[in-house]
């Protein structure tokens, strides 16, 4: 009796959570965003008013296209600078024991909270800031850089900052996955090192990529917390504009664009998927 | 599989190459301060099939790896077909290595593995195509051409690696165990179409393993190896049949051993008669080419050259038989099908000594377990060690 029941007992609190916290919100969200807005009240209804104002105002498009924007130069970003990491990491560190401990080294940043470590950029990137300082004193500039602080280039600096280990992580395991031999069997064959590169270890390391990429894409497309304290009033993101509009009460309005947004990262997403077959790094 | 039809012959430009020698001259490899292969010297003749044997860590890989390119040398010189080759890449060597884990690339299908090595030489796409063409077909891969390894048996990773190592024309093919990952009976099968291929592309092939009966059955030279050097060098039945030193001895078939002190050397034709003091039995008389009065050495008899009778029995007549008779207790009896082995204790010192016998001959002399039996052997069967 005992023994049927048991495995269902084990997973019985996280479905719990699962339900209560993910499950239940993703449905009132769904529901809520059917529902009408009156300007101080909300009431339930069966109303396509909301989805309507999302396709039909040229905000939310310039605010897709802006967090496209955003996604874009993160995306390519940290792939370009994590995957030399990875690719050192795996390649280039004889021990294991070295391998890990420099893995570890990556992931140092993140034993602080991410507000703090956004928070900690200001002094660093503003007007007086450090760099402003630093670049003055040297004489290498006459006037403050604006844009390095409460701009996109502030945006996009932060959110590689904060989630590069996203991409560096599962390209490293990628990596470290590829047989050595297939790469003495290719020298065997003839194949030099750009050779080797293009041939055994970009194809092999995809996989990698591709989840590293998916991390960005749900990562990037729901940011709010960087796009408001790097980007200062300037930027704009749609979960910026959904924390806006959840700030000014009107939920309705919040949920339908929550779902949009989910709708738009799960596309991406599966198209990555379409691209890029990740079932051998599972 | 190849061996049913009759076999295809590879187009002359597949062989054009041709074959070469392979020379290792006073090769030596350190890593750090451990010594892997040591002062090894040997010669491979061109389009022989050769076999590096020995025990993991005899050197017998690392060696190959040498050969191939992948591995630096220390010290010496390795010459392919004359050409000094000490540095140079794998591909300026005209050898091919097939690897042991085969090594397959597992994005890419059947006919990209094989044309990878042609497609890296930049040749044209026609002769790609022709060639890939033709090696699938001589390995009887056609069929798989656009298949994942993954989605391959054993046998066919074991075929597509070949085909991939063969396909850029080596005048030398370097195989690292390349039966090890098979089962019993396709190994003994697939080690028949390896010798056949050697013998159809007429190139020198150079195989590590650790498997005696492999080596036996493929090599026209076994190479043993331990711990770094070269213990012997002969046909496998010069190794299986005369061993020189211990080692060999024990490590390529069923020998029992003996070890002593020599005593006497008389030289005869062709051999000299070695008459070795054995601790606890007494005189052994063996046949060697030469030995040092005095010297700690040893001899063996191979564990089917033993000759068992009852202790009432007379010798058989006509046998030189070599020794004041042994005895010997039957400690148990293992049949293993057509070869039946028999554990044997020697009654003076205890030591245990290896029977084989053919089992039907085993059944009509039945001998029991725990029945003490006379032990002899002929003398020209007892070879004498060295070392």
């Amino acid at each position: 009796m005992w023994k049927s029941f048991k495995p269902y007992a084990l997973i019985a609190p996280q479905s719990l959570v699962f339900a209560l916290f993910l499950i239940f919100p993703l449905v009132m969200i769904g529901v809520v965003s059917f529902w009408q807005f009156n300007g101080y009240a909300m009431a339930p209804d069966f109303s396509l008013d909301n989805y309507l104002g999302i396709f039909t105002s040229l905000v939310t498009v310039k605010t897709y296209l802006n967090t496209f924007k955003f996604l874009a130069l993160v995306w390519v970003v940290t792939l370009l600078v994590g995957y030399p990491v990875a690719y050192f990491l795996a390649f280039h560190v004889p021990r294991l024991q070295w391998q890990i401990l420099l893995f570890l080294l990556c992931t140092i940043p993140f034993w602080t909270s991410n507000i703090i470590r956004m928070i900690s950029w200001l002094p660093l990137l503003g007007r007086e800031g450090l760099v402003n300082q630093v670049l003055m004193n040297s004489g290498l500039i006459h006037q403050p850089l604006e844009f390095l602080l409460y701009s996109d280039f502030a945006v996009v600096l932060g959110m590689v900052h904060l989630y590069i280990i996203f991409m560096i992580a599962p390209i490293f395991n990628s990596l470290m996955r590829i047989d050595r031999t297939l790469i003495t069997a290719a020298a065997d064959l003839g194949a030099g090192g750009a050779a080797i590169f293009r041939e055994i270890v970009l194809p092999l390391s995809a996989p990698g990529m591709a989840i590293g990429s998916i991390f960005i894409v749900t990562l990037v497309m729901g940011e709010f917390v960087t796009v408001r304290l790097m980007g200062g009033g300037q930027a704009a993101s749609v979960g910026k504009l959904i924390q806006t509009q959840i700030g000014s009460l009107q939920y309705p309005l919040a949920a339908a664009n929550a779902v949009v947004l989910l709708g738009v990262t799960l596309l991406i997403v599966v198209s990555i998927l379409r691209v890029l077959d990740i079932r051998k790094e599972l | 599989m190849p061996d049913v039809k009759a076999p295809l012959t590879p187009s002359p430009e597949l062989t054009a190459a041709g074959a070469s020698g392979v020379c290792l001259r006073s090769v030596t490899k350190r890593y750090g301060g451990v010594t892997a292969v040591e002062n090894l010297t040997l010669d491979v003749p061109a389009a022989s099939y050769t076999c590096l044997l020995g025990p993991s860590g005899c050197g017998k890989t690392t060696t190959m790896r040498m050969i191939a390119g992948h591995e630096e040398i220390t010290a010496g010189d390795i010459l392919i077909g004359n050409h000094r080759v000490n540095g140079l890449p794998p591909t300026r060597r005209n050898t091919a290595m097939m690897f042991q884990s085969y090594a397959l690339f597992p994005h890419k299908t059947v006919w990209g593995n094989v044309d990878f090595g042609l497609k890296m030489r930049q040749l044209s796409l026609a002769e790609r195509r022709q060639r890939v063409g033709e090696m699938l077909e001589i390995l009887e891969l056609s069929h798989l051409g656009d298949r994942k390894p993954a989605l391959l048996s054993g046998g066919q990773q074991q075929r597509v690696a070949l085909a991939r190592a063969l396909v850029t024309r080596p005048q030398v093919l370097l195989l690292d165990e390349p039966l090890s990952a098979l089962d019993e009976n396709l190994r003994i099968r697939t080690r028949g179409e390896l010798r056949k291929l050697q013998r159809q592309f007429g190139m020198t092939f150079i195989q590590v393993t650790h498997n005696q009966d492999e080596a036996y059955a493929l090599s026209d030279q076994v190479v043993v190896m331990d711990h770094g050097r070269i213990d012997q060098v002969g046909s496998p039945a010069e190794i299986f049949s005369r061993p020189l030193s211990r080692f060999v001895a024990n490590f390529t078939g069923d020998n029992n051993l003996f070890s002593g002190t020599v005593t006497q050397v008389t030289p005869q034709a062709g051999q000299a008669v070695i008459e070795l003091a054995v601790h606890g039995l007494g005189k052994i008389l063996c046949c060697g080419d030469y030995a040092q009065v005095g010297a700690e050495a040893a001899c063996c008899v191979r564990a089917d050259l033993i000759h068992l009778s009852g202790l009432a029995e007379a010798s058989s007549p006509g046998l030189d038989r070599a020794l004041p008779p042994l005895t010997a207790r039957i400690t148990a009896i293992e049949f293993t099908g057509y070869i039946t082995r028999v554990f044997l204790a020697l009654e003076k010192t205890g030591q245990d000594l290896l029977y084989k016998a053919r089992t039907p001959d085993w059944t009509k002399s039945c001998f029991q377990e725990g029945q003490v039996v006379a032990l002899s052997w002929l003398q020209r069967d007892c070879v004498f060690l060295a070392h």
